[in-house]
């Protein structure tokens, strides 16, 4: 008898040290059916393991930790725990001026820095009474859906990752650093952009920018549709993620969900059509929706989303209109550089805006726009004094990920991996 | 989380606003900074609720209705289960505490209709040195969940019916106050010798909460010598929230 066999006794219910099927007692139990007894089986239901995962971790996209309580494989109840991020955003934001806020935009949710700029500045020119140029609407809406797609293919490589799919991640990374390279040449930075100021944007795009962007728009669904033919169809794919973590429509409306999860759940609302920014309302692109909210139909609509997006870029480089791209408002734009440094009234209008800020009227304005994640909205409230009196990011991600205990419930450990990573979570804006 | 669903009739956004052959929602442009067209809710809310309905004004398009703390739920849960309302989305839930002390603080809701495309403020005037307590609505709306959590983190709210009110960005043992107040100091309320001390002084074995180890009743198979030092870790000392002598 070697020590092997010994082990399969031990390790192996209905194998006898000898490696041969035990005679067991068949005994019939629940009408009719029949049982194997297993007479020194450890008793083990009544053991339930609470497992950690994270603050560090892979797969938690961040520090996100929960705690899970498992009953063998299945998740019996999912505690999460957040906050290893919190720097204070918004206790922050009440010292700062506007303008000053918009580089802490970027650092919130990383992925979509330059979108988050455009969010809080259309909030703040609300605040202001400003109207921006037919110029910036339109540069606007290409940083918006340029950032839609960054955020969307960085979801969508991690999420292979996840699942267990590299090819596709490197293929997407290599679009995102295009769309990087773009960013750079435009505002100079890549990751934290600060792309935009109150009544404006901080830079006018340069000369044959545009090229670069028709050559992504050209090039980019190439990739997209070869990494979704990767995917799309592929059994493991398909195994991990069909009917996991599904939400109904019901469900995921009061649970406050928002973007792809409530869209994947077969409720078409985005808000770029239903509260309109930025002309949307005049693009033409369709709001993909899914059937049955699960990680699955959450990856179609994110997919359908960078192609529709594709769509909004390609009407947007065709519209683009001439013009002054910052408003004529002396509030709160700057003047030139050259007037500033040679005539004492503009010196003076300098500094008063960069050491005072400029001051909005009392009042609080709530304006969300469709961001990766789902509705981002920044709620100012000011006193009429330079700085905000309360500066508030209603964050989606946070909300969203808020019902990672409904969704991940009855579902297997590995399943867990899955759901979060569906959720596309980026702990800056959620801890803030 | 034991929210309840309103009633449901479609899941297509701006059904009832269709319905009611409304024009589709665009850009707005050149909004007023006082007045202008008023959410048709807020009547429904006057007529319903009378006296309870305190005041109401538009400011940048947004209807803001301010309501007695004592009938908050009651409206929300009015305004959630009317199907002539039906605002069955809960944007979010904030506080607002203004610079000047006399102001009362305000708990802020933004709630949506999904059908009706509407949105609406609603607001609550907790006054200066009152008890800083409203109702919770966390039995409407399962997204209120953590929102009243990290209003209670951040501002010191008690939500009464919350199930589970503790901290959420903070950890559970912080002690220096509730950060988004405005008598919070920016640099925190201890001495930066103060955090670091209480920062090394942390156990790090007692990463689990107690409520976690129960779950599993793991906590009566720990060691008499770990259970000790997990108490230890979550008992807050009272003497600790008093602010340091040199005001910082």
């Amino acid at each position: 008898m070697s020590k092997r066999t010994i082990e399969m006794a031990v390790g192996t219910a209905g194998i006898d040290a000898y490696g041969q099927p035990i005679r067991a007692p068949l005994s019939v139990r629940s009408q009719g059916a029949l049982a194997l007894e297993a007479p020194y089986e450890p008793e083990l239901e009544s053991d339930h393991m609470l497992i950690n995962i994270g603050p560090q971790h892979p797969a938690t996209h961040g520090v996100l930790r929960l705690v899970l309580e498992l009953d063998g494989e299945t998740v019996v109840r999912c505690v999460p725990h957040i906050g290893y991020l919190h720097c204070g955003f918004e206790k922050i934001g009440e010292y700062r001026q506007y303008n000053q806020i918009i580089p802490w935009t970027d650092r919130e949710d990383y992925l979509n820095s330059i979108g988050n700029n455009v969010a809080f500045v259309l909030g703040a020119e609300r605040l202001f009474g400003i109207e921006i140029t037919p110029r910036c609407t339109v540069l606007r809406v290409i940083a918006m859906e340029l950032s839609r797609i960054m955020s969307h293919l960085v979801w969508m490589g991690t999420t292979c990752i996840d699942i267990g799919a590299f090819t596709p991640f490197l293929w997407l990374y290599q679009e995102r650093e295009n769309l990087y390279n773009l960013l750079e040449g435009w505002v100079g930075a890549r990751l934290t952009t600060t792309a935009t100021r109150v009544g404006g944007m901080a830079a006018e795009i340069p000369d044959g920018w545009m090229d670069g962007l028709n050559a992504f728009i050209r090039n980019f669904p190439k990739t997209l549709n070869e990494s979704d033919k990767m995917l799309s169809k592929n059994g493991i794919w398909m195994g991990r993620t069909v009917g996991i973590g599904a939400l109904t429509a019901e469900e995921a409306i009061n649970c406050g969900m928002s973007g792809a999860m409530l869209r994947a759940s077969g409720v078409a609302y985005d808000v770029r059509k239903d509260f309109p920014y930025l002309d949307y309302e005049t693009y033409d692109f369709d709001v993909a929706v899914g059937t049955s909210g699960d990680v699955y139909d959450r990856y179609l609509v994110r997919v359908e989303e960078m192609r529709q997006s594709i769509r909004i870029l390609e009407q947007a480089v065709q519209r683009l209109p001439d013009g002054p791209l910052n408003v004529d408002d002396p509030r709160v734009i700057l003047p030139p550089k050259t007037k500033a440094t040679s005539q004492m009234e503009s010196m003076i209008h300098h500094f008063k805006l960069v050491m005072e800020g400029p001051r909005p009227p009392i009042g609080e304005v709530y304006v969300p726009v469709e961001s990766p994640k789902g509705e981002k909205g920044y709620y100012l409230v000011s006193d009429g004094t330079s700085k905000p009196v309360r500066w508030r990011i209603r964050p989606p991600a946070f909300v969203n990920l808020s019902a990672i205990p409904r969704m991940v419930e009855g579902h297997l450990l590995s399943d867990v991996i899955a759901i979060n990573a569906s959720i596309d979570i980026v702990m800056g804006e959620i801890d803030r | 989380m034991t929210a309840s669903l309103p009633p449901y009739e479609s899941p297509v956004p701006g059904s009832a606003r269709e319905a009611a052959g409304l024009p589709d929602p665009v850009t707005p442009r050149y909004i007023a900074h006082q007045g202008g067209p008023e959410n048709p809710s807020v009547a429904a809310l006057r007529e319903r609720f009378g006296v309870a309905v305190l005041r109401s004004h538009v400011m940048w398009g947004d209807t803001t209705v301010f309501v007695d703390p004592k009938a908050v739920h009651d409206v929300i849960r009015f305004l959630r289960d009317d199907t002539a309302h039906a605002y069955n989305y809960l944007v979010d839930i904030t506080a607002v505490e203004y610079r000047d002390t006399d102001q009362p603080l305000e708990v802020v809701w933004h709630v949506r209709s999904l059908p009706w495309q509407r949105f609406l403020r609603i607001k609550v005037e907790l006054a200066a040195g009152s008890a800083l307590e409203v109702a919770s609505v966390t039995d409407l709306y399962a997204a209120a969940d953590w929102l009243e959590r990290e209003c209670y983190d951040m501002f010191g709210i008690t939500f009464n019916g919350h199930p589970d009110l503790r901290r959420i960005l903070m950890w559970d043992t912080y002690n220096e106050g509730h950060p988004l107040r405005k008598d919070f100091p920016l640099r925190g309320r201890f001495s930066r010798a103060e955090q670091l001390s209480q920062a090394l002084k942390i156990d790090t074995s007692g990463g689990y909460s107690t409520t976690e180890l129960s779950i599993a009743e793991a906590f009566n198979d720990l060691p008499e010598d770990m259970k000790q030092r997990l108490r230890a870790a979550r008992a807050v000392d009272p003497a600790a929230l008093a602010l340091p002598e040199d005001g910082r």
